[in-house]
């Protein structure tokens, strides 16, 4: 080879370099490349309940209904119900048609396994089974729920976002024991899941399904018509969000669910790029104090600290200077939803320091050590811990800050024992906000003592309260009940909210029909 | 030396049983538990506390630790808590990135370092040896993510030349394969050449100033020859040894770089691995990583032999 050869097939190769760096896309369809929030570690939505594997769950698996974006459930799967006069005894008929991905009919013995393994998983389905007489298959298609006092809150438990969500799987799978994980992925969903593709911590693919039948109506959330536009969706897992960022730019990825909010101001010079909310319904930020044990055993202790906090400086702390991006929530429910509630919270979030002082003083704080545990690999937690360690040190606690992973809190936080044997005084976390539009998918707001959630506050009238919720026949006696739960929350400090934030999802602008919602949904979306 | 080899292999079982056994014990007394992680946010103590049965995480050290010696013995290292795959398919899901990586990582930089450190060598004191020392300091200083974001932007961003992230397997075509892979071995190669080019400088002072040396200049022989075949032979002992060394580096190494990259290797497996405390897949790595070591030593040590006929086993 001679110097000319050389340099011309340098030159050559430095030509076609840009669009062979570019990933091909898929033979004979359109890819829809998207980076999710997390990596898709597991795949049995019941079994494991991260957002990232409900949000992988409701592609393949479907649901009997599903709540619009104004948060009522709507058939999806059933195509009639009828309930008994005296409200006890539930019809359902699926609609004709449904099929499995593997081609089989979907019938209503599946739908029946499918919802017992659901409700041993779900806080609302366990309120369910406890009131269950009877759930049976009575033909192909048909199925009846007799329960044994009247539950309102049915097909809104069937069709609700949080997780576990009330997915769909054929029988042979929903008979599998609920702790422990499926092996097989078989769904009746818009989208199959390519398991032979499955890369964990890598990325994820979905190929529409053919067979699938939306319904008629247009798609709202998880309601109405699932239609695809696209052949297929990959998730392409970035645990790096300059990354993400960079391959956004790029074009090698076309949706980004989750920029964080330094990286945003740059996407949004980019042209060819769009930016917005993610979620309306965003989220709560938290922290939880351990009732068990002094010095938060005492409500008056509680009630200081959550006087003396100043939201602001957490929700700072979490989406910096856009103030867009966040609001105080003198509450527990979620601002813009139906029942969003301020009843009580006039002191929540007020960061007036030196009234909590004075409050801790009264209260007969002895300087036990506060065992503050804090997740240093979660952003949001590691910024959370950083403004209480604060607040608690200038209202003079004796703070042992415990600096440590994700990991370990989820172990920590489970242990009841004192904080000087392993235990804990508080620690951080975020909900959310698509959980927290009511009671029902909710267990941070349960206040049940020893079955109530990490910190295990027992404050009987919350508990009296979100039972009225559940027995509430119509919007006006619900919205009463929750005022009735908040109040009761904010006064026995069940957990001390630290403000209402979003966040922002990114997309390349030849990707339409992107929608904010609580899940990223992908049905309705296009790429030219 | 086939008796040798046969005892250095053999030599690995204890080692893997002593690393095992280290690793075992250091995941069950860490803090930390798959099921909580498992069960999510939501979850109760209850329902953590029967997803903790059902893995078996509840039962006592040593029925477990038997358990899995036991299936290590037979060729199996168990399956991941949170994917249900069997730890051997998802390590080899993940060995092609993290191989290819490796060697191209290798080759970039013992081609760039080795002709770098004999030239500063040959140089000494001149300013061509103080761009090279100055550039080995650089590249030992600066962190590796931050060549990485730099590299990225430049030749990804700016100039569209090369994809940001990602990896294409090397039977989807040569260019697909290398193209993915020239900037993160660039960035992981960084702190190699700048280790390699040292060492070479080094040794090459030593033995330049050799009477052998001294003889084949006064024979005429050109400085390329020199340089090249008679002194770089004899300093490659020292080199070679620290080439193997740097295995292990680029192993801890590739960690960052494939999390820069989105390059789905053993590097980010193992520390996905570990956030999710996923015990098998942890072990299972550890145990491919130090067999790995164990025979690269041994590799290194062979090749001793054909570098310097002196040296027998």
């Amino acid at each position: 080879m001679d110097r000319r050869t050389f340099l011309k097939g340098s030159a050559a190769l430095g030509l076609a370099a840009p669009q062979l760096a570019r990933p091909a896309l898929a033979q004979g369809g359109k890819v829809l490349r998207f980076v999710p929030q997390a990596n898709l570690a597991n795949f049995d939505p019941i079994w494991g309940t991260q957002y990232v594997v409900r949000n992988a769950g409701t592609l393949v698996w479907d649901m009997l209904y599903g709540v619009d974006a104004q948060l009522k459930p709507q058939r999806q799967m059933v195509e009639s119900e009828e309930v008994s006069g005296d409200k006890l005894t539930w019809t359902f008929r699926l609609r004709p048609g449904l099929k499995w991905h593997d081609g089989e009919p979907v019938l209503a013995k599946d739908v029946v396994a499918s919802l017992t393994r659901w409700m041993a998983r779900d806080p609302i389905g366990l309120m369910i089974r406890g009131i269950q007489d009877d759930l049976a298959a009575t033909d192909d298609k048909t199925f009846r729920w007799r329960l044994k006092k009247p539950f309102p809150k049915l097909l809104y438990a069937l069709g609700k976002t949080n997780a576990p969500m009330a997915l769909m799987m054929p029988e042979r799978i929903a008979k599998t024991d609920p702790f422990t994980q499926i092996n097989e992925y078989v769904g009746s969903g818009p989208m199959k899941f390519v398991r032979n593709e499955w890369v964990p911590g890598a990325r994820a693919v979905f190929e529409t399904f053919t067979d699938y039948k939306p319904r008629d109506e247009p798609n709202s959330w998880l309601a109405g018509g699932k239609r695809m536009l696209v052949d297929r969706v990959e998730w392409v897992i970035m645990p790096d969000a300059a990354t993400a960022s960079a391959a956004l730019q790029n074009g090698e990825v076309d949706w980004w669910e989750n920029p964080i909010s330094d990286l945003v101001p740059l996407l949004r010079k980019n042209s060819n790029l769009n930016v917005d909310i993610a979620d309306p319904l965003g989220n709560v930020g938290s922290f939880r104090m351990n009732h068990l044990h002094p010095p938060f055993d005492n409500p008056k202790i509680r009630q200081a600290v959550m006087t003396a906090m100043s939201q602001e400086d957490y929700m700072r702390s979490i989406v910096g200077d856009d103030d867009s991006l966040w609001k105080k929530l003198p509450g527990f429910f979620t601002p813009g939803t139906p029942l969003y509630s301020e009843a009580g919270g006039g002191n929540v979030g007020k960061g007036d320091i030196k009234l909590g002082q004075k409050l801790l003083k009264e209260a007969g704080y002895k300087g036990e050590p506060v065992v503050c545990v804090v997740a240093q690999d979660q952003g949001i937690t590691k910024a959370q811990g950083d403004i209480t360690a604060d607040l608690l040190k200038q209202m003079g606690f004796n703070v042992d800050f415990v600096a440590t992973d994700w990991g370990t809190t989820g172990t920590r936080r489970a242990s009841k024992a004192p904080p000087s044997q392993g235990g804990w005084n508080m620690f951080h976390t975020w909900h959310a906000g698509a959980d927290c539009i009511n009671p029902a998918g909710y267990p941070a707001v349960r206040a049940s003592g020893e079955k109530a959630w990490f910190g295990w506050p027992d404050i009987p009238p919350v508990e009296a309260a979100i039972a009225e919720w559940f027995d509430a026949a119509d919007p006006a006696a619900e919205k009463a009940a929750i005022d009735k739960v908040n109040a009761a929350a904010v006064e026995g400090v069940v957990y001390v909210p630290t403000g209402f934030f979003l966040g922002y999802q990114a997309w390349r602008k030849n990707v339409s029909g992107i929608v904010k919602g609580p899940i990223p949904f992908t049905w309705g979306v296009s790429k030219a | 030396m086939l008796g040798y080899i046969g005892r250095r292999i053999l030599a690995t079982i204890p080692v893997m049983a002593v690393v095992g056994l280290f690793v075992f014990s250091l995941l069950y007394f860490a803090p930390g538990d798959p099921a909580a992680i498992i069960a999510g946010d939501q979850a109760t103590p209850d329902d953590v506390a029967r997803i903790r049965a059902t893995l078996g995480l509840d039962r006592p050290f040593l029925v477990r630790f038997w358990e899995w010696s036991w299936q290590i013995l037979h060729g199996d290292l168990g399956t991941s808590i949170f994917t249900n795959l069997p730890v051997t398919t998802m390590i080899g899901q993940r060995v092609q990135p993290t191989v290819s990586l490796m060697l191209v990582t290798l080759v970039f930089a013992i081609v760039v370092a080795v002709p770098l450190g004999v030239v500063a060598a040959w140089k000494a004191g001149s300013l061509i040896d103080r761009l090279v020392m100055g550039l080995a300091v650089t590249g030992f200083s600066v962190p590796v993510f931050v060549v990485g974001y730099v590299l990225a932007y430049v030749f990804a961003l700016e100039l569209g030349w090369l994809p940001v992230q990602g990896y294409t397997p090397i039977e989807q075509g040569l260019w697909p394969w290398l193209s993915n892979l020239i900037l993160p071995a660039v960035t992981l190669g960084l702190v190699y050449i700048a280790l390699i080019a040292r060492v070479t400088r080094a040794t090459m002072l030593d033995v330049l100033q050799q009477d052998y040396v001294r003889t084949a200049r006064a024979k005429g022989l050109a400085q390329g020859p020199v340089l090249f075949v008679h002194a770089l032979k004899n300093a490659a002992v020292p080199i070679v040894t620290v080439i193997g060394i740097g295995i292990a580096l680029l192993i801890g190494g590739a960690v960052v770089t494939e999390t820069v990259f989105a390059i789905p290797g053993l590097g980010r497996l193992t520390v996905d691995a570990i956030l999710r405390r996923d015990y098998p897949v942890i072990q299972g790595v550890v145990l491919l990583f130090s067999f790995v070591y164990v025979l690269v030593n041994l590799a290194i040590d062979l090749f001793y032999t054909v570098l310097d006929p002196r040296i027998r086993y």
